[in-house]
C-alpha cells in the first residue's frame, strides 16, 4: 500500500466517524416519531442515505400518511442516481461488486472517489468510505435509538424541535447558489401555505412543484455549476 | 407486517433502485440538462418544505411555538459553522428550555 492510499484510507476512515455522527441524531429522531429500534436499523442498513431516512421519519412522524413519507424519501433520494452515472466509469465494477457498490453509493464515497487524482485512488476512496459510513452509520444509528428508547416523552427535552433543524442543517450546504435558494425559500413557503389545505405529508410533496418549474425551462444562460457533493452526508 | 415496516420496504426497494440505475441506465437518459437541474433542485425544495412543515405545523395548523425558538438556535448555529451534533442537539435544548420557562 502506498503513502497515498493510505492517506485517501484515513481521510475515509475520517469521513465514516463524522459522518456516524448524524446517525445518533436519525437513531433519535425516528425512535422519537414512533419508529421502532428495529425499524430505526432497519431503514439504516436498507436504505443507507441519510436525507431519505429523516424525510420518511419527518413526515410520519408529523402525521402524514405513509405513501407521502414514502415518496418525500424516494425523491430526496433520486441525486444518488446521479452519483452511480459519474460512478461507473471511474469505478469499472462488473457482477455482484456493481450491486454491493450501488448499496454503497451516497454523498460521501462520491465526494471521496471524484476528489481522487487516479482511477486507483478513486476506488480506494469509494470502497472505503462507503464501508466506514456504513459501519459508523449503523453503529450510531443503534446507539441513537436506543437511547431515546428509554425516554417516555421525547417533547420535554425538545427532540420534535431537533427534526427541523435536522433538516435545515441538511439543506445548509446547497444553499450556495440564488437559484437553491429562491427554490428553498419558495418551497418553504408553498409548504406553509398548504398546511392548513392538505393532509400533513402532502404539502411537503406539493413543495417539489416548485423545482419543477425552476429545473424545466431550458435557460438561456449558461446554467450555475451545481455544488459538487461534499461535507457530512447531503 | 404492519404498514410501517410495509413502507420501509418500499422505500428500501425503490431507494436502491434509484442508486443502482446510475450504473446500468443508458448514459444519455440521465444526461439530459434537465434531468440533472430536477435532480439537483428536488431535493433541496423538499428539505426546504419539510423544515417549514416540522417547526410551524401542527397537523393541519399553522402554530410558533418553542419548536421556532429551536430553528433560530440551529440557523445561527449553522452560520457560525458548527456541526450538526451542536446543531440538533443544541435545537432541542434551546425548544426544552423555552418550554421549561413557558410552563
Amino acid at each position: 500500500m502506498t503513502d497515498e492510499h493510505r492517506s485517501v484510507r484515513l481521510q475515509s476512515c475520517g469521513v465514516g466517524v463524522t459522518v456516524g455522527t448524524y446517525a445518533l441524531g436519525f437513531g433519535a429522531l425516528a425512535v422519537a416519531n414512533g419508529f421502532s429500534v428495529l425499524q430505526a436499523v432497519a431503514l439504516s442498513v436498507l436504505v443507507f442515505t441519510g436525507a431519505s431516512q429523516f424525510a420518511l421519519v419527518g413526515v410520519v412522524g408529523a402525521g402524514g400518511s405513509a405513501a407521502s413519507g414514502a415518496l418525500a424519501s424516494l425523491a430526496v433520494g433520486s441525486r444518488n442516481a446521479f452519483y452511480g452515472l459519474r460512478l461507473a466509469p471511474l469505478l469499472g465494477v462488473r457482477g455482484w461488486r456493481r450491486l454491493l457498490a450501488a448499496q454503497l453509493t451516497i454523498d460521501e464515497s462520491t465526494a471521496v472517489a471524484i476528489s481522487q487524482r487516479n482511477q486507483q485512488l478513486a476506488r480506494t476512496g469509494f470502497w472505503t468510505t462507503g464501508a466506514a459510513v456504513f459501519v459508523c452509520w449503523n453503529i450510531a444509528t443503534v446507539t441513537g435509538a436506543l437511547a431515546v428508547d428509554q425516554i417516555s416523552d421525547p417533547k420535554v427535552i425538545g427532540l420534535d424541535a431537533a427534526v427541523g433543524a435536522a433538516f435545515i442543517a441538511l439543506l445548509w450546504p446547497q444553499l450556495t447558489t440564488a437559484t437553491t435558494r429562491a427554490v428553498a425559500a419558495g418551497a418553504a413557503a408553498l409548504a406553509l401555505v398548504l398546511t392548513p389545505l392538505l393532509p400533513p405529508g402532502l404539502p411537503v410533496l406539493a413543495a417539489a412543484v416548485v423545482a419543477l418549474v425552476i429545473a424545466w425551462p431550458e435557460p438561456r444562460c449558461p446554467p450555475e455549476q451545481p455544488t459538487s457533493p461534499d461535507g457530512p452526508d447531503e | 407486517m404492519s404498514e410501517l415496516w410495509w413502507t420501509i420496504a418500499a422505500v428500501a426497494v425503490g431507494g436502491y433502485a434509484l442508486k443502482a440505475s446510475g450504473y446500468f441506465v443508458p448514459q444519455r437518459v440521465l444526461e439530459l440538462p434537465r434531468v440533472t437541474r430536477l435532480a439537483l433542485l428536488t431535493p433541496v425544495a423538499l428539505l426546504a418544505a419539510l423544515t417549514a412543515a416540522q417547526v410551524f405545523g401542527d397537523g393541519k395548523a399553522l402554530v410558533l411555538d418553542a419548536r421556532a425558538a429551536g430553528l433560530a438556535f440551529a440557523v445561527g448555529a449553522l452560520l457560525l459553522r458548527a456541526p450538526f451534533l451542536v446543531v440538533v442537539v443544541g435545537a432541542a435544548a434551546v425548544a426544552a428550555l423555552v418550554r421549561l420557562i413557558a410552563g
